[in-house]
Parts: C-alpha cells; structure tokens; sequence
C-alpha cells in the first residue's frame, strides 16, 4: 500500500539529526506538508532541493546554500541566512526574516524571495525570473546580469546596481551608491506602480509604490560595439 | 577557503572559557582549512606568565629546556621554556623584543612566531581540532583569541605558513583570501628596511601593519592604508595588545560575520562557527561593510 502523506505538523531536530537526514525526510515521498526544523545553527544547504508544496519553517539562523534549487515549497527561516539562500530557485516562496549573506537569490528562475532584513552583496546575481523583495538594504553588484525577474528594495542600494543588465527590473525606495554598467533610471508607469504593488503585497510589506525608483538596462551592452569598449 | 574565528571577551568572568569557546569556534570550521592551523591567546597565565615576556617559535633545533638555558646565560636573567610540538615557549624578564633578537641570534634556524607581554602563538600542520587539543587550548584562559585554518594557496602547506602572522608586539593578523599586488609592496617594505621570514602573502599584510603601528599610527588608520595599499581578496581579523579589528576588501568575496553582545565581540567566516557562544540568540549580528574598518578596543 502506498505510503500516506501525514498532515500534521512534524518537528526535525537538528542537534540530534543530521543535515542529511533531515533533507531526506523534506524530500522524501512520505514528508508531512506542515514541518518545524529546529537547532538548524548555521548548517548548510538546509531544506535544499524541495520539490513538492511542502511547508517548511527553519527556527534560528542558517547557512550556506539555504532552500536551494527550491520548486514548490514555502521555506521560512526565523533568523538569518548565510551565502546564497535560495540560489537557483524555480517556484515556491522562501521567507527570510532576519537578514540574507551574499548572492541570494542567485541564478534563481522563478519563485518569491522575500528578505525582512538587510540582504549583503550580489543579491539577484545572474536572476533569470525570480521575484526578489528585500525590507533592508542589499549589497554591490546586486542583479548583476540579471536576466528576468524583479527585485524590490525598500531600503538603500550599493555600488554598481544592475551592472550589465539584460531585462530584470529593480525598484528601490532608498538611495542608490552607484548604477553599474548599462543599467539606468527609468519612469514609473501605471503598470509599473501595479506590478510593484503587487509584490509588496505579496511580500507582505505596507509601502507606497509611489516613493520607488524603477531601474533597467539601457540595452547598449546587448551586442558589442566599439563605442562601448570602455564600458565592458 | 580557509576559516577565520576571533572572540575577544569583554566580561573577565568568560575569561576562564575563552580557550574552550574558541576551540569549538574552531571546531566548526576545519572543513573551510583541514590542512593546518593555528592559534593565538591573549591573556592565559601559564602561556604568556603575568610580568614576563613571552615568544613563540617553530622549527627549534634544541629542546625548550636547553634553549632557555643558554639564553638564561647570555642575558644574565632567567629564562625558561617549553615545548608543545612543534611550537616552543619561551618567558623572561626582559623586553619581549630583546627576547626574540636573543632567540634569533642563539638559534638562527627557529623561527620566531609571536612575541608580546601577553600573546602566545601556537601553531602547526594538521587537523585543526587535533592541534587545538594537543596544545591544550580547551583549557586555555585568557581576553582574547584569534584561530585560522587554512586551505594554503600561495605558499606551501607548513607550520610557518599557517597563520595568524604576528610579526609586532602583541599583534596578530588572520587573512581569507589572496593579496594580488603583495609582491610589489614586499620589495617596497624591503628596501624600507623590513626583513622577511616567508614567501607567504599574509606575512606582507602583517608586516605593513606592523610597520604603520611602530610608527605611531594607530590600528583603524593602518588598515585604511592597507585597504589603499592591497589588491585581492581579503578578509582580514587583526588584534593587538588592546584591540580586535575586522575588515575586507572592496568586492567582499570571502564571507565574514560579526556577531557583538555586551558580553563579547566575536567574528567568523561562518554563522555556525558563532553558533555555541554563550547569550547569541541575543547578539547583535551582522556582516561587514566591504572596505569599512571595524574596530573595538579592551
């Protein structure tokens, strides 16, 4: 007989299991929908490679590689991530609510990456659809030849924001250290009022889209032109 | 990737655990360096004895005993040692400085490590935690430590090359990453007079600060000229007789997490070496500013 799915809610302990045991369990055929993973104390590649719509809430701050490659599921983590939480991520929300280390959200394809706090530097790196919100400030070199997606920052950005940019949008409430090659100011529209108001509510932030700045590529770097060469 | 921890302690009834907290700091990042290691404490009674001077060295050629006698002789004061393989002990009544030159000239093969009025060095190849507990660090008291593993990259895989460098008085220095331009700055310090024990790349940084301390300027100033000076990939851990101080290269790309209590400060390549810090939960944690000198003073 096939094994049935429990409903309720399982609590993993990370002090007296391993990493890998717990990810197996998130990942198994039979892993409850509703899950509390405790002790977590800064372990790596945490809740990775969640396929299913599973409900993960990690108590306490993590490390590398937290909810990577993620496709369905909701991971939240009640502390702070370490370097490249949700990297690679296809669908399903990751709720971080203290702040994110470096290259979050990198290289991510789909799904919601919502941030409470401060995200460090290279967040979205290389984003090529994911939908990034971040409550604090995020790092240089954040959507660095990002590639499809948005990022949402309701505090300040750092040096080279959207450097080589293809078409992700950013939208920053705070200031701006320095825009990176290629990526430059752009007007709010109406659709782009809603869009981000969309996502703030879907982030769960109370913010007027009104008070963001929009910023894009200014397509020039798309193909090599000499004219450009001391832009590469 | 090598693996940097620190804690400097604030409340002196920690400082019976300092050796132990730092240990499992330790502990949790020997996969970052498995390949050698090593360790300085500030402030422990046995290693660094409270009116004496001590100094650290590798490679001696004769037992500690037998060393500190002939030094004993030629300084006409009393100076004893001891072994903990392969780092050798020294203290004396006399100038930490004078100590070491004594050192050098009686056993010219040894290599001084560390020389201060309250700073022990030990270091060694091997499994970090494995060293850590054959030097006896869990027991360890003291104000403030600073550990390293390393996974060498510029230079090869030996005791002298592990750090922290501590080449000033009382002064420590633990890098992640690799200075780019070092060489350059190397030849320059040279001809300004400064000798060098390693082909080590850290060794560079550790002797620029030690060269702007001696100077006269003072630590937060000295590594805002090492940011000027220094190209490459750098997070930098460097302590002093008085201070406990942080700081990375412009593209930050070797991680680095400070977490701060009233209790203590404490750094780290990694959350999870924080993770067992007595009071954490309550911590103040965040990750350094790239470029941005971070510092605290005893």
């Amino acid at each position: 007989m096939a094994p049935v799915a429990t409903t309720e809610a399982t609590v993993l302990n990370l002090v007296t299991s391993s990493t890998r045991a717990v990810n197996e369990r998130l990942t198994s055929p039979e892993a409850p929908k509703t899950v509390t993973v405790t002790g977590p104390q800064g372990a790596h590649a945490l809740a990775c490679g969640l396929d299913s719509d599973i409900d993960v809430t990690i108590d306490g701050h993590v490390g590398y590689y937290c909810a990577g490659m993620n496709q369905h599921a909701t991971v939240t983590v009640n502390g702070n991530a370490g370097v490249g939480v949700a990297e690679n991520m296809m669908s399903g929300k990751v709720h971080v609510k203290g702040d994110a280390s470096q290259s979050a959200g990198a290289t991510a394809h789909g799904g919601l990456l919502v941030i409470d706090g401060n995200a460090a530097a290279r967040c979205g790196i290389s984003m090529k659809g994911v939908d990034i919100v971040v409550g604090g400030n995020i790092g240089h070199m954040s959507a660095f030849m990002g590639q499809a997606g948005r990022l949402v920052v309701l505090g300040d950005a750092g040096e080279a924001l959207g450097d080589s940019l293809y078409e992700a949008r950013i939208y920053v409430r705070g200031t701006v250290a320095s825009l990176g090659a290629d990526c430059i100011k752009k007007e709010m529209r109406e659709e782009h009022l809603t869009e981000l108001r969309e996502l703030l509510d879907r982030a769960g932030f109370d913010a007027d889209p009104s008070e963001f700045t929009r910023y894009g590529s200014a397509r020039k770097l798309y193909n090599f032109h000499v004219d450009n060469a001391s832009a590469y | 990737m090598c693996g940097i921890v620190g804690l400097h302690l604030r409340e002196p009834s920690l400082y019976p655990q300092l050796g132990a907290l730092l240990t499992d700091m330790l502990g949790q990042m020997c996969d970052r360096g498995p390949d050698s290691a090593g360790m300085a404490i500030y402030g422990d009674k046995a290693w660094s004895k409270v009116g004496e001077s001590t100094v650290s060295l590798l490679d001696c050629p004769v037992p500690a005993t037998e060393l500190a006698a002939t030094l004993s002789a030629s300084l006409d004061t009393t100076v004893t040692g001891f072994d903990l393989d392969p780092t050798t002990i020294l203290h004396g009544v006399v100038g930490a400085a004078d100590l070491a030159t004594a050192v050098r000239s009686v056993v010219p093969s040894a290599r001084v490590i560390g020389f201060g009025d309250d700073l022990t060095v030990l270091k060694g190849v091997g499994n970090p935690i494995d060293l850590a507990n054959r030097f006896g660090l869990p027991s360890a008291s003291g104000w403030q430590g600073v550990a390293h593993t390393r996974m060498a990259t510029e230079s090869a895989v030996t005791a002298e090359g592990s750090h922290p460098f501590s080449v000033g008085p009382d002064q420590c220095l633990v890098h992640n990453g690799s200075f780019s331009n070092h060489m350059s700055i190397k030849h320059q310090l040279e001809r300004d007079g400064v000798a060098f024990d390693s082909a080590n790349d850290t060794e560079v940084g550790a002797r620029f600060v030690a060269k702007q301390l001696a100077e006269g300027v003072d630590l937060e100033k000295a590594l805002l000229m090492l940011n000027e000076t220094f190209d490459g990939f750098y997070t930098l851990l460097v302590s002093t007789a008085d201070s406990f101080a942080v700081v990375r290269d412009a593209i930050s790309c070797k991680p680095a997490v400070i977490a701060e209590t009233d209790q203590w400060v404490a750094m780290a390549s990694e959350y999870r070496a924080l993770a067992n810090l007595p009071g954490v939960d309550n911590a103040r944690i965040f990750e350094p500013e790239p470029e941005e000198v971070y510092v605290w003073h005893r």
